[in-house]
């Protein structure tokens, strides 16, 4: 097992299905970030077999991280304050993501209408077929929405 | 306030209403001839349309309705830049209700987003055609007396023809109905039809690619238009093309009661010796069409039927 280092202050981000961490990593923007990031992909996990760990440092106070939904919604969010862990939570899914997604349909209306606000709804009953994570359509034009495309 | 933007806007009943009502209307036009006295309908055409545009404003003309719109882009302040949502805003000063056909997928859901009228979809991009789908039910439920247990064949392009699409959307909701797509392999429905209406709802279909080979199965034939330019290689199309033809040969094969119907225009995919038959009924489908616009505006409108 590959080492990192304990997390004095920050947040881990655990249990993501393994190949899936660098699309949370560009989600979230870290690459823009001032605070270092240790990505962790393809480790061995009792119970998902492989998977991806990202570890945060820093407060990170006020990111919504169920927005990850449309990526990974099992992953787990654990908050570390002075190397202790004070939180560990699950995703709450959105029923609706707001200027999260942008829509990949070059036909949809969001391609040219002013201010208009990229919306996509959590579609219900709908299974996934490339692997677990949520469907969202855009609200507009209902094209679904491909994580990775 | 309702807008009319996809086919399950409406519930199963508000369906059966407005097909109800529409009967009325057909059975009896000139009854109806005052119910929208004083009434405007703006029809915003963002891109060319002969049919659909038409249908629409004669149903408000012979509602006693009055008409004002415009026919393309380039002949309104779109094309000096102006958002759909202004659009709108504006229009809903001047009218009492719009139908709106746009090139861009989502176009009349964001109109109805801050629109103060009814906004009808008149058909956005591949999307939807919801009005369509009103006239076609209304045709197969006028001229077959239901639109339970019934075998469906609808023929062409099923990837890019939205008529189709809100079609197969609409009938899913009806108990027996079965599908049988027939299409070219790289014409097929699209995924999100395929998992959202037809799987989920478990509604039996198949897909093959030549019609002759299931033509004798179906009470409705949809046949629509199939361009050369749609096909992956012209191998594929010289192998399809004349199977997306319907003649009199392959008329013989089907059973005697089956309807043909078609949101037209059509180019060569009937062939005009079809026409002649009488289970032929495209022409009377958009006849058919004004009616069920009449109940659809009349229904948006909560205009009340007029007295016996």
């Amino acid at each position: 097992m590959l080492n990192v280092g304990k997390l004095e202050n920050g947040i881990v981000l655990d249990h993501i299905q393994a190949g899936r961490g660098m699309l949370i990593y560009q989600a979230l923007g870290l690459d823009q970030k001032d605070c270092s990031v240790a990505i962790i992909q393809n480790a061995k996990s009792s119970k998902m077999g492989r998977k991806d760990i990202i570890k945060i440092e820093d407060t990170y106070d006020g990111v919504n991280f169920d927005q990850l939904a449309y990526i990974d919604p099992d992953l787990t969010i654990n908050v570390i304050r002075n190397g202790e862990l004070i939180e560990k939570r699950r995703i709450n899914t959105p029923e609706k993501l707001v200027d999260v997604l942008k829509c990949q349909n070059p036909s949809c209306i969001t391609t040219i209408e002013q201010g208009l606000h990229q919306i996509f709804v959590l579609s219900k009953d709908e299974v996934s077929g490339t692997g677990k994570h949520n469907v969202y359509r855009c609200a507009w034009c209902e094209q679904r929405y491909h994580v990775g495309r | 306030m309702r807008h009319f933007l996809t086919p399950s806007d409406f519930s199963k009943e508000e369906w059966r209403n407005l097909l109800d009502l529409a009967e009325r209307i057909k059975n009896d036009p000139k009854r109806y001839a005052h119910v929208a006295d004083g009434k405007k309908i703006a029809t915003l055409f963002y891109e060319p349309s002969t049919r659909t545009r038409l249908s629409f404003e004669t149903a408000m003309i012979n509602l006693g309705g009055s008409v004002i719109g415009f026919h393309s882009a380039d002949s309104s302040s779109v094309s000096k830049g102006e958002s759909v949502a202004d659009t709108i805003r504006i229009i809903g000063c001047f009218a009492d209700i719009c139908a709106m056909r746009h090139p861009k997928e989502g176009a009349p859901m964001v109109a109805a987003s801050v629109s103060p009228i009814p906004v009808i979809n008149a058909g956005d991009g591949g999307h939807q055609h919801p009005s369509q789908t009103l006239t076609d039910l209304f045709t197969i439920r006028s001229l077959k007396g239901r639109l339970e247990d019934l075998t469906i064949g609808i023929c062409g392009d099923l990837k890019y023809g939205r008529t189709v699409h809100s079609l197969i959307r609409a009938l899913s909701e009806y108990s027996g109905i079965r599908f049988v797509l027939i299409s070219p392999q790289a014409l097929r429905i699209p995924s999100y039809v395929r998992e959202e209406t037809l799987e989920k709802n478990s509604i039996p279909y198949q897909e093959v690619e030549k019609l002759e080979d299931v033509i004798g199965d179906l009470d409705i034939l949809y046949m629509t238009r199939i361009q050369k330019e749609r096909f992956f290689n012209e191998e594929e199309y010289n192998r399809l093309k004349d199977s997306y033809v319907l003649d009199m040969h392959k008329m013989d094969m089907a059973k005697k009661d089956m309807l043909v119907l078609h949101p037209l225009p059509r180019v060569n995919e009937i062939a005009p010796e079809v026409d002649n038959d009488p289970r032929a009924v495209y022409f009377k489908q958009v006849q058919y069409g004004v009616y069920a616009r009449m109940a659809l505006i009349m229904t948006l409108l909560n205009l009340e039927e007029p007295s016996c």
